[in-house]
C-alpha cells in the first residue's frame, strides 16, 4: 500500500507580506510529492492551529520576514499541543538572526532554514524527520 | 544610425570574423551552452552597429529632457545636480526614528524615506491583536498625529522632502503629515515629497492591502485629485515595480506590470473627469537595480522611452512633464545574501552605479545587514557613502547617458521595449490591469520567474556567490539592531492615554463626518484632516473604511 501523503499548512503569520518564498516552497513542496494547503496571508497562531486540524497535517510551516518570529513561532507549538497536535513538525524560515535559533529549537521549532538555503535541504528534512515523534 | 552600405560591410566583417577567429578560439576551447542576462534575455558573443540598425536616433533615442527621454528626464541630468540621496528608514518609536532621521540629514543624506511599522501599513493601530509582535519592528509604530509631531521634530518640512511608503492607508498618513506642516507653518505648496499610494502592486504581491480594489482606487484617486489642488509639488502615487521584482520577477517583467499600473491609475483619474495634463507630472515611480548592471541600465531606458509614448499616444498628454517617467530606485533587497554579508557592499556598489547610469531621480542603498535585521547605524552609513562615491568618484555623473549608443546596451533597450509591448498588448486583451490581477496573470507570470530563479540556484546552473558557490565556514553574525518588545507594551500604554485624553465630541465628529463622506462620491481628504486633527487613530479611520468598504481577501494563487 501507498504510504499516505506528507500534509504540509504553508502560513505567513502576523502582517508580513512577503509571500515569494511561502509561494515558492508550496509549489516545490507539492512537487515532491506532498500535499500543501498555502493559508495566505495575515494568520494568527489560533488561524494557523485551527487549519493544521481541519486539514490533519503532517508539518506546519512557518515563513516571517518581519522580525516577529521570537513570538509567533512558538506561540504556534503551544497551541498545537493544546490541541493535542504535538506529534506534527513545526519548521520556520525567513529573516531569522542566528542568535534566536537556538531559543526557536528549544521552543519546539524543529529547525530554521535562513536565506540561502536550497530547497532540497528543506524538503529532505522534512521527509527524515516527519512523523517521528 | 548607420547607412545601408556600411551595414552590409559591418555584417560581413562580422561574418568573417566569426566563422575566423572566432570559430578557431571555440574549436580550441568551447563556450558554455548559452550566455544570458541575468533575467534570461540569450546574450551574443558581440554586438555590433548591424544589431542596432533599426534605430532612428533622432526618433528613438533624442536628447535628454526631451521626448521619448531615453537617455534621461532632465537636460543635464547629475551634472545640474546628483538624484536625492534618500535612505528608507524607521524602527521602533517614532523618537528613536526621529533621531536616526537627523542623523542621516547630518551625514549629506538630502530627504528623507519613512519606513512605517507594518499595522500603520495595514490600517491597525498598535494595540489591534493583529499587531503583536509587530510594533516597530520593519517601521516606526505611527498611531496618530503626535506621533507624527515625534517623528518630524525640528525636521523642517518646507526645506527636506519626504517620501512615505504608505498605501491602502495613504490618505491618513498624508493628512497628519499635511497638519504637521500646517503647525510648522509651512504652506501646502512649498510642501515636497512623494507618497507611494500604489494600491495595485499590494495586491499583486507586496501585502499591504486593507480594501477591495475599487474602494481602494477611490482612495488612490482621492489622494492625488487633492494633490493636485492643493499640494503642487507633491508627488501623489509612486508607482512600484521594487516589490514586483522582489517577488521574482524579470528585468521587463518588472517594468511591464508596473507600466500596466500605472495605465490603470491614468485611466482612474481620467475617469474622474480629470484631464491628463493636470496630475500626470505628478506622478512618479519606484524601481529595483539588481546586480547586472548593463540589463538594468537598459531597463530603465526602455521603461522611460514606453511610458512617453504611451501617455503621448495613448493618454494623448501634451506638457512634457506628463510624459517623463521620473523614478525612484532601491538596491535589490533580495540580491543580499545571509552568507558572507560584506559581500552585499560589492553587490549595493554595481546596483548603484546602475541606477545612477541608468538616469534615476533619487536613490536608496540596501544595507549589507539587511539578510539578517533592519539595518544597523553602521551598515546604513556604508551604504549612503556608497551613493556618494558612486556620485562624486566613479565618473557615472560626469556626462548624460554614458552607455547611449553601446550596440549591446542599445540591443538590450529594444529588446526589453518590446517585451513591455508585449505583455501591455496582452493584459489589455485581458480586459486590463485589475482584470488581469484578479485572473491571477500577473501574480502567476511573477511565480513563474521566481519559480525558475531557484531551480538555477538549486541546481547550481546560476552561480550566487557565497550561496552555491564560494561558499565558507564563517563566524555568525552578531551586532544585529534589535527592537525591543517594550515598544508594543509602552505603545498600548500610550494608546490608552491618547484615547482618554482627547476631545471625545470633536473626535467622534469627525469619525462620523468621514463616514458620511465616504459612503457619497465627495473627496475624502478634507474629512480625512479633519478626523486626524481631531486625534483619531490609523485604526479607527481605517476602520471606518473597512465599515463603508468592507476587506479585502485575496485568492491565493500558485502556479
Amino acid at each position: 500500500m501507498a504510504e499516505k501523503k506528507i500534509k504540509i499548512i504553508v502560513a505567513k503569520p502576523g502582517l508580513d507580506g512577503h509571500d515569494r518564498g511561502a509561494k515558492l516552497l508550496s509549489r516545490i513542496f507539492a512537487e515532491a510529492g506532498m500535499e500543501v494547503v498555502y493559508t495566505g496571508l495575515r494568520q494568527t497562531p489560533e488561524m494557523i492551529v485551527e487549519a493544521a486540524l481541519q486539514e490533519d497535517a503532517d508539518v506546519v510551516g512557518l515563513s516571517s520576514l518581519s522580525g516577529v518570529h521570537n513570538y509567533f513561532f512558538p506561540k504556534v507549538v503551544e497551541l498545537l499541543k493544546e490541541k493535542k497536535l504535538a506529534n506534527v513538525l513545526v519548521v520556520g524560515g525567513g529573516i531569522i538572526p542566528l542568535e534566536d535559533i537556538p531559543g526557536l529549537k528549544q521552543a519546539g521549532i524543529a529547525e530554521i532554514f535562513g536565506p540561502g538555503t536550497t530547497t532540497d535541504v528543506i524538503v529532505d528534512f522534512i521527509k527524515s524527520n516527519v512523523r517521528a515523534k | 544610425m548607420f547607412n545601408e552600405k556600411e551595414l552590409k560591410k559591418i555584417r560581413a566583417g562580422k561574418k568573417n570574423w566569426s566563422d575566423g577567429p572566432l570559430a578557431k578560439t571555440l574549436s580550441k576551447a568551447p563556450e558554455k551552452k548559452a550566455f544570458g542576462t541575468w533575467s534570461w534575455i540569450p546574450v551574443d558573443t558581440l554586438y555590433t552597429p548591424a544589431d542596432v540598425a533599426g534605430i532612428d536616433y533622432e526618433r528613438d533615442l533624442g536628447y535628454p529632457g526631451e521626448f521619448p527621454y531615453t537617455r534621461g528626464v532632465q537636460t543635464n541630468m547629475y551634472r545640474g545636480r546628483f538624484w536625492t540621496m534618500r535612505q528608507y528608514a524607521g524602527f521602533g518609536s517614532a523618537k528613536e526614528t526621529n533621531e536616526r532621521y537627523r542623523y542621516l540629514l547630518k551625514q549629506g543624506q538630502t530627504g528623507l524615506s519613512v519606513a512605517f511599522h507594518l499595522p500603520t501599513q495595514a490600517g491597525y493601530d498598535s494595540d489591534h491583536p493583529l499587531s503583536m509582535g509587530e510594533v516597530g519592528k520593519v517601521g516606526a509604530a505611527i498611531d496618530h498625529i503626535g506621533d507624527m509631531r515625534i517623528l518630524f521634530d525640528q525636521i523642517p518640512l518646507g526645506k527636506v522632502t519626504t517620501s512615505m511608503t504608505i498605501n491602502a492607508a495613504a490618505t491618513v498618513l498624508l493628512g497628519m503629515y499635511l497638519s504637521i506642516a500646517e503647525e510648522q507653518g509651512v504652506p501646502f505648496d512649498q510642501i515636497g515629497g512623494t507618497i507611494q499610494n500604489d494600491v495595485l502592486k499590494e495586491i499583486i504581491c507586496r501585502g499591504q492591502y486593507i480594501y477591495p480594489p475599487k474602494p481602494t482606487m477611490r482612495l488612490t484617486v482621492d489622494l492625488i485629485e487633492y494633490c493636485q489642488k492643493y499640494v503642487p509639488r507633491w508627488n501623489s502615487i509612486s508607482v512600484s515595480g521594487y516589490h514586483i521584482r522582489e517577488s521574482g520577477a524579470t528585468a521587463a517583467q518588472e517594468m511591464a506590470f508596473t507600466i500596466a499600473d500605472g495605465i490603470a491609475y491614468v485611466e482612474a483619474c481620467v475617469a474622474r473627469g480629470m484631464p491628463v495634463d493636470s496630475f500626470a507630472p505628478r506622478l512618479s515611480f519606484f524601481f529595483n537595480a539588481f546586480t547586472d548592471v548593463l540589463e538594468e541600465v537598459a531597463k530603465f531606458r526602455a521603461a522611460r522611452r514606453f511610458w512617453a509614448k504611451t501617455m503621448k499616444n495613448r493618454f494623448d498628454a501634451k506638457v512634457p512633464q506628463s510624459m517623463m517617467l521620473r523614478y525612484h530606485v532601491q538596491t535589490g533587497g533580495v540580491t543580499l545574501t545571509a552568507q558572507q554579508p560584506l559581500n552585499n557592499i560589492v553587490r549595493v556598489g554595481l546596483q548603484t552605479y546602475a541606477a545612477a547610469l541608468g538616469g534615476c531621480q533619487s536613490l536608496h542603498t540596501d544595507s549589507y545587514d539587511e539578510a539578517w535585521c533592519t539595518p544597523t547605524q553602521q551598515a546604513v552609513t556604508v551604504a549612503l557613502r556608497t551613493q556618494q562615491i558612486v556620485a562624486e568618484e566613479s565618473g557615472a555623473c560626469v556626462t548624460v547617458d554614458p552607455l547611449g549608443g553601446s550596440y549591446y546596451v542599445e540591443y538590450l533597450t529594444d529588446k526589453i521595449e518590446a517585451e513591455i509591448e508585449d505583455y501591455i498588448k496582452k493584459i489589455d486583451a485581458m480586459g486590463g490591469t485589475l482584470s488581469a490581477i484578479e485572473q491571477g496573470y500577473i501574480q502567476k507570470e511573477i511565480q513563474n520567474s521566481s519559480y525558475k530563479f531557484q531551480k538555477e540556484i538549486d541546481s547550481k546552473e546560476r552561480t550566487y556567490v557565497g550561496v552555491n558557490r564560494y561558499v565558507m565556514e564563517e563566524p555568525p553574525v552578531t551586532d544585529l539592531l534589535k527592537v525591543d518588545m517594550k515598544v508594543g507594551e509602552e505603545k498600548a500604554k500610550e494608546l490608552k492615554q491618547w484615547r482618554a485624553a482627547r476631545d471625545q465630541a470633536a473626535w467622534k465628529k469627525g469619525l462620523d463626518n468621514l463616514r458620511e463622506v465616504s459612503k457619497t462620491d465627495q473627496n475624502v481628504m478634507p474629512a480625512v484632516i479633519e478626523a486626524v486633527k481631531a486625534n483619531a487613530t490609523v485604526g479607527e479611520i481605517c476602520d471606518v473604511w473597512r465599515q463603508v468598504f468592507g476587506e479585502y481577501r485575496p485568492k491565493e494563487f500558485i502556479s
